[in-house]
């Protein structure tokens, strides 16, 4: 098959067949942000952070769940979408208890990453301020629900990836929550394999691992997963 | 040139942002050859006064004095700017916010069974929730970080010293 043509912010760029916008884009140099994405997950189109203009469109698109059409006019970065992006974030941090300097990810999380490149400074919104609850019956992981942006990266890393579909997302809209098997207490999860893919692939503080330093995602130090492991098997 | 008015205000905060404040070091020293410090915690001033050109304000609104006192400072003030993630949004300050004044009052004072009677003659009255500023009065900008950065503050300040409007 034939590389699509298409042209990204006035840059003509070429991409493999059945590759998305986003791949697209990042196989150019051209940086969407990106928050519920993760390389090897099938794309949910979850967060809404990548949406682009195509020319001809109605309405934006996600980037990360679009495929590239060879012709496609798209704009990454107008004021439009700009505006729209910061509303979003706006609104994930209204929405939940996102207090970075008592957060156990606070300068390695995500959400945090993408709210200072976009310049945001304060919330326009209410805090809804939920009463959430903090799962740590596992044992060697928790799930703080005042973190959760419901990405749904948990979700898919361990169905797609780890094949075990621990986790789903129960209920709609702010109600919404991450469920473990029929929403069961993590511990008691009889399905959980305890491979912490889970607490990798969490954007934010929302899963962490107990009893290690620093960032509680464990492996963001390799040296860190290494101690873990030389420890599990002694 | 007459000397910019300088205000810093705390409110539900824990004094983080002002140690933040005497964290520019020698910069202060060259902050108070153009202002003029009319109010703050950290000096010997009873009332805020009227005329001030740029108030600092830590900390949440989170009781009936806090509010009575942001209402005076968008009164008297030209500039008025958040200073710390409890001012731009409860951060620390409103983690009570989730399980609401009472339930805190009932886990902070477990004798006084929550109730709120001591509050509001000498102590004042705590608010239902507690507000980022923003959200209690205007304010023209915002300088987040728990404590905020000291760059932070003095880079605030001089793009307000660079308004033409400034120091009359
Ligand atoms: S727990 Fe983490 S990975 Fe799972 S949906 Fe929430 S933010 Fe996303
Ligand atoms: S990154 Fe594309 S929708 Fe979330």
């Amino acid at each position: 098959m034939p590389r699509l043509k298409l042209s990204i912010d006035g840059i003509p760029v070429s991409a493999g067949p059945g590759a998305t916008i986003l791949q697209a884009a990042r196989a150019n140099g051209i940086d969407i942000a990106t928050l519920c994405h993760l390389k090897g997950l099938i794309p949910a189109g979850a967060c809404r952070i990548c949406i682009v203009e195509v020319a001809g469109g109605r309405r934006p698109v996600p980037a990360c769940a679009t495929r590239a059409e060879s012709g496609m006019v798209i704009t990454t970065a107008s004021e439009r979408l700009q505006a729209a992006r910061r509303q979003i974030v706006e609104l994930l941090l209204a929405e939940r208890n996102h207090q970075c300097p008592v957060c156990v990810m606070n300068n390695n999380c995500e959400l945090q990453a993408v709210a200072r490149r976009f310049g945001i400074d304060h919330v326009r919104y209410g805090f809804i301020a939920p009463t959430l609850t903090v799962d740590i019956s596992h044992e060697r992981f928790g799930l703080d629900h005042n973190r959760c942006i419901l990405c749904r990266r948990c979700v898919r890393v361990c169905d797609q990836v780890e094949g075990a579909h621990t986790w789903d997302v129960r209920a709609r809209g702010t109600a919404s929550r991450i469920i473990s098997d029929l929403a069961r207490p993590w511990g008691e999860s009889g399905s959980c394999t305890g491979c912490g893919k889970c607490v990798q692939a969490c954007p934010t503080g929302a899963l962490f691992e107990k009893d290690v330093q620093g960032t509680r995602k464990g492996t963001l130090c390799l040296e860190k997963l290494l101690e873990w492991r030389r420890r599990r098997t002694r | 040139m007459r000397p910019i008015r300088l205000a810093t205000a705390w409110l539900s905060g824990c004094s983080g942002c002002h140690m933040s404040l005497l964290n520019l070091h020698h910069h202060l020293l060259e902050l108070l050859l153009k202002c003029e410090l009319v109010y703050s915690p950290l000096a010997d001033i009873k009332e805020y006064p009227a005329g001030v050109d740029i108030a600092l304000v830590e900390g949440a609104v989170g009781n009936a004095d806090n509010r009575e006192m942001a209402a005076l400072i968008r009164e008297r003030t030209v500039w008025v700017v958040s200073l710390g993630d409890c001012a731009v949004n409860g951060n620390v300050s409103g983690l009570r916010n989730p399980i609401g004044r009472e339930a805190a009052l009932a886990a902070a004072y477990p004798a006084e069974n929550g109730s709120h009677q001591r509050f509001g003659s000498d102590v004042p009255l705590l608010l239902p929730r507690v507000l980022p500023l923003h959200q209690v009065i205007r304010v023209d900008a915002f300088i987040p970080g728990c404590p905020p950065l000291p760059e932070d503050i003095s880079r605030m300040l001089a793009s307000f010293f660079k308004q033409p409007a400034a120091g009359g």
